[in-house]
């Protein structure tokens, strides 16, 4: 493989060489290769804006009266209107949606602090100063996150129910720091894989402590692949439901659990639903959004960078 | 390849630690030394073991006894008998063949179309970033609010997007009473396929994307400069390159959906044929109180999975330490 890329360089470089003539000569050519670009860039806008439809006709019915969302046809230009969101905070004299939303957030930042301190001494064990054998002990923590949930999910209920933890927050921040845990750990070693041996190794000969070399040195290199693996570990624990849905009642129901009861079998609930599912998802696009540039590497593990 | 002969690279980086002193050097000094290097180590190991593999330790336990919390003064040894209920009960049959349906349509369709949706970004053009964050938008809605808006949204057989969109379309051919088919009761699967796959291309593409970016351009411009046509390209020097991330893509999507509940709990709640294994577990110790059966059933998806796991690993694996050689 690597004679072959020598050859083609050499090959690009001689080619280079002719170049104004080549480019005279394919002028017709080149135009019409610009026009293919410029409608595949039209074609990627249509794809984008109609594969994001749904989500945009939530955003949009959540803004509707109850009438105007359930017509048919559908009314594209009905007035709007924050009804379904005034419905949905319990101006009606319905059940405030803060419990539910405030248990999501202390089981999401709660377990994500949790999943911090505990992996990040481990990705340096695990990176800057590696026991041995450390990649078996990587592939150990990644098998977990491939047994499936749902195998764990009796004994945890039983155990749950015999220690009086049921309908508890803290069960499921226990829970969702074991669901994290390895994600979090093969993405901080990744990131901190990425600080130079040699920095830390020059500061340690100036005297440093190993504080102030985490400190001064490791984490400001760290620091953003730390805030990203924050965010998905967050992300994560919003949205999970399973556990959510089987191990709380009515004290530490989450918001996606509650979410299901704002459907109702009378009377119409789509604009109110509606507004629901966008407050309830505004924290995971906004956490999204934040941590674009290192979601793919977050989802894949850290395996794909 | 030239990248798998050298695993070695990886062993200067971890000289400093104790492993490399010599075997007969070893006194009690440096074995409380490999206990400090360990030592920040072992509290996120005792925590995972004790969350995740207890759970699962007790569930093979638990598979082995005649079990209904319902009745618990009967609870005794029966051996594999809920195994055997498990191969024969006929609805955790169908919910085993169901839930093979579901994964790997959802998983097949969304490489495809992540596939094709990463070719057109991964070329400059106007607003690509924002194309970009529209096209992920559908991965970042929480999962039960993306199964209910596709359920009572865009499914609904009133006033649903879908049947809405249809009607005000062939109104305006003149058409007063197009059909209104009612999605979930007649195609129950696809609905449930169809909203997780528009949950999961973005994935792919993001994965797909970040391997199309990896490409080595020189090798590109090279080929393109020889005159290889675009299907050339793609065909040579794209998908080989591409091997891995495909892999990768497929393999975790499998593990992440062969899990999924959300969608078939909240879109059919497990009806019409839609249940899987993951949603016959939930409704076996749940609802029927089955703690034996269930257990046993949870067993299988495990083994299902340590299969799809083991080449998952594999392929991490030959990913990371192509990574570690990099570095």
């Amino acid at each position: 493989m690597s004679t072959h890329s020598v050859a083609d360089t050499a090959n690009t470089a001689s080619t280079t060489a002719a170049r104004p003539r080549v480019e005279h000569k394919y002028a017709p050519e080149a135009r019409r290769s610009r026009r293919i670009n410029t409608g595949l860039g039209v074609l990627a806008w249509i794809i984008g804006i109609v594969f994001c439809l749904p989500a945009l006709w939530m955003l949009l019915t959540s803004f509707h009266s109850e009438a105007d969302a359930a017509t048919n046809p559908p009314s594209l230009a009905a007035s709007l209107t924050l009804d379904g969101y005034r419905t949905f905070f319990g101006d009606g004299g319905g059940a405030s949606p803060w419990p539910p939303l405030l248990n999501s957030l202390m089981a999401s930042l709660f377990s994500t602090v949790l999943v911090l301190l505990l992996a990040l001494p481990a990705a340096y064990a695990l990176s800057i100063r590696r026991v041995r054998k450390w990649t078996d002990v990587m592939f150990f923590f990644l098998s977990t996150k491939m047994l499936p949930v749902v195998a764990g999910l009796l004994p945890v209920y039983l155990f749950a129910k015999n220690v009086g933890m049921l309908d508890n927050i803290w069960l499921l921040v226990i829970l969702y720091t074991s669901m994290n845990l390895p994600i979090a750990v093969w993405m901080m070693q990744s990131f901190l894989a990425d600080v130079p041996v040699s920095i830390i190794e020059a500061a340690q000969v100036d005297g440093a402590r190993l504080p102030t070399v985490l400190a001064r040195v490791v984490a400001p290199v760290a620091a953003p692949g730390i805030a990203a693996t924050s965010l998905i570990c967050f992300i994560f624990s919003w949205n999970e439901l399973l556990f959510a849905r089987v191990l709380t009642g009515v004290r530490a129901e989450t918001a996606p659990v509650y979410l299901m009861s704002v459907v109702t079998s009378q009377g119409l609930f789509l604009a109110q639903l509606c507004a629901a599912s966008v407050i309830v998802s505004l924290p995971v696009l906004a956490a999204g959004f934040a941590a674009q540039d290192k979601l793919v590497q977050g989802l894949s593990l850290g395996a794909v960078k | 390849m030239s990248t798998s002969v050298s695993t070695a690279p990886s062993a200067p980086a971890g000289a400093p630690g104790p492993a490399t002193a010599p075997k007969a050097a070893r006194t009690a000094s440096d074995r409380a030394r490999a206990w400090a290097t360990r030592a920040p180590l072992l509290p996120a190991l005792v925590f995972l073991v004790a969350v995740t593999q207890l759970p699962f330790v007790a569930t093979l336990v638990i598979s082995l006894f005649d079990w209904n919390s319902l009745s618990p003064d009967n609870r005794r040894f029966a051996g594999l008998s809920n195994y055997a209920s498990v191969f024969t009960d006929a609805s955790l049959r169908e919910s085993v063949f169901t839930t093979v349906l579901l994964t790997a349509t959802v998983v097949i369709v969304s490489v495809v179309l992540g596939m094709l949706l990463a070719l057109l970004l991964d070329r400059s053009f106007m607003g690509r970033g924002f194309v970009r964050t529209l096209l992920i938008t559908p991965f970042l809605l929480v999962p039960v609010s993306a199964a209910l808006l596709w359920k009572h949204a865009l499914y609904n057989p009133e006033y649903g997007l879908l049947n809405g969109g249809w009607a005000w379309f062939m109104g305006l051919f003149g058409v007063s009473e197009p059909a209104q088919p009612d999605w979930i009761s007649d195609m129950p699967l696809l609905a449930v396929e169809t909203a997780l796959i528009w949950q999961w291309t973005p994935f792919m593409m993001l994965i797909l994307l970040a391997g199309l970016q990896s490409r080595p351009a020189e090798i590109l411009e090279a080929a393109r400069l020889d005159g290889a046509s675009p299907w050339q390209m793609f065909r040579y020097l794209t998908l080989p390159h591409l091997r891995r991330y495909l892999e990768l893509g497929i393999l975790l999507g499998s593990i992440y959906i062969v899990q999924n509940f959300d969608a078939v709990f909240t879109l059919t709640a497990g009806g019409l044929g839609t249940a899987n294994l993951p949603y016959t577990i939930y409704q076996t110790f749940y609802k029927a109180y089955e703690y034996g059966l269930a257990s046993a059933a949870g067993v299988v998806v495990v083994i299902g999975t340590i299969v799809i796991a083991t080449f998952a690993l594999r392929v991490v694996s030959s990913l990371f330490s192509e990574e570690a050689n990099r570095a």
